[in-house]
């Protein structure tokens, strides 16, 4: 299967994400950047919107970015049940561009936090999360000044009533408390998925804990996922 | 027509402002117990060649819906006037 990795000027992880996908996961998985400014996908199998600050964050995190060339041929992707995943800025992006409810704000701290965070896998009936286990306790890290999930009442409550919250911040038992929240998202929630569920966004970083060198490879769960539900879609 | 649009972006009630917040404790650290709430937003001068100050201003408003404000967490408003 092939993974395309999004590059927009201000990108940070590209690489990060690149090196997950041509170095540890395997001869079955390719790798293609793609500049923000082409309109070609490549063919892709799943376009990685990857962290960093895209356009410098100007305006509002994510908000220049959905505007970019390459954007209009991810949403077209993303209508056609394209995985798109979006980490970190990537989430911020997807929310900008309407693949993705709500918003995300500054942290309720005023700091950017860069740290280690306990994270509840709530659904694993989508491409992303398959090889987890319900309710399993992930260790992947953050780093972001603006990952305070918001969206307004109704949303909110419609998307915990359709299961779209895929990953809460948690303690390392997997409870989900406030003291485990890193940032002030709402209902501790760390990334959601679309209704038809090809689209994921999530603050934390899985490309940076895909090592045991790295300090973790719970990240690596999450690549695998997304590798066997594409390699298996090929196959069928 | 050379014209000045004037646009402020702020974040919406119910969005928690916690730079505002911390805005506001500092403005009561120093003295200004008055102080009840700040919301910290945003302003923006933008400089338009338009037909009118009528299609000059639904154009404002619709750049404001399409990029300048998140309709999701922040109002706008905004007011259009001659500039030479």
């Amino acid at each position: 299967m092939r993974f395309g990795v999004v590059v927009f000027p201000g990108t940070w992880s590209d690489r990060d994400c690149g090196w997950v996908i041509d170095q540890v996961l395997g001869p079955d998985c390719e790798l293609r950047y793609l500049w923000h400014k082409d309109r070609d996908l490549k063919g892709v199998d799943c376009v990685i919107l990857p962290g960093g600050f895209s356009y410098g964050d100007y305006l509002r995190s994510g908000a220049i970015a959905r505007f970019a060339p390459l954007m209009e041929s991810v949403i077209e992707f993303a209508d056609r049940g394209g995985l798109v995943w979006g980490i970190c800025n990537g989430f911020q992006v997807l929310c900008e561009a309407g693949l993705l409810p709500g918003a995300l704000i500054r942290n309720q701290v005023l700091e950017f936090r860069c740290e280690w965070t306990h994270l509840l896998v709530e659904q694993t009936d989508n491409p992303f999360t398959a090889l987890c286990e319900r309710r399993q306790v992930l260790r992947i890290p953050i780093a972001h000044g603006e990952g305070n999930y918001f969206a307004d009442p109704a949303t909110l409550a419609a998307l915990e009533e359709a299961d779209q919250v895929v990953f809460r911040y948690c303690d390392p038992n997997g409870l989900v408390v406030p003291s485990a929240n890193p940032n002030g998202s709402l209902h501790n929630i760390a990334g959601v998925i679309n209704q038809r569920g090809n689209v994921l966004g999530m603050m934390p970083h899985p490309e940076r804990c895909s090592e045991a060198e790295l300090g973790g490879t719970d990240g690596l769960l999450l690549f695998r996922s997304v590798a066997e539900h594409a390699l298996r879609a090929l196959t069928a | 027509m050379k014209l000045l649009a004037k646009v402020v972006v702020t974040p919406k009630p119910v969005v928690n402002d916690p730079q505002g917040v911390t805005v506001g404790q500092g403005l009561r650290s120093l003295g200004f117990g008055e102080v009840e709430e700040v919301r910290v937003g945003k302003y923006l001068e933008i400089r338009l060649d338009a037909d009118g100050e009528r299609e000059a201003r639904e154009r404002v408003a619709d750049m404001c819906r399409k990029l300048l404000a998140n309709g999701v967490i922040e109002d706008f408003k905004f007011e259009v006037m001659a500039r030479s």
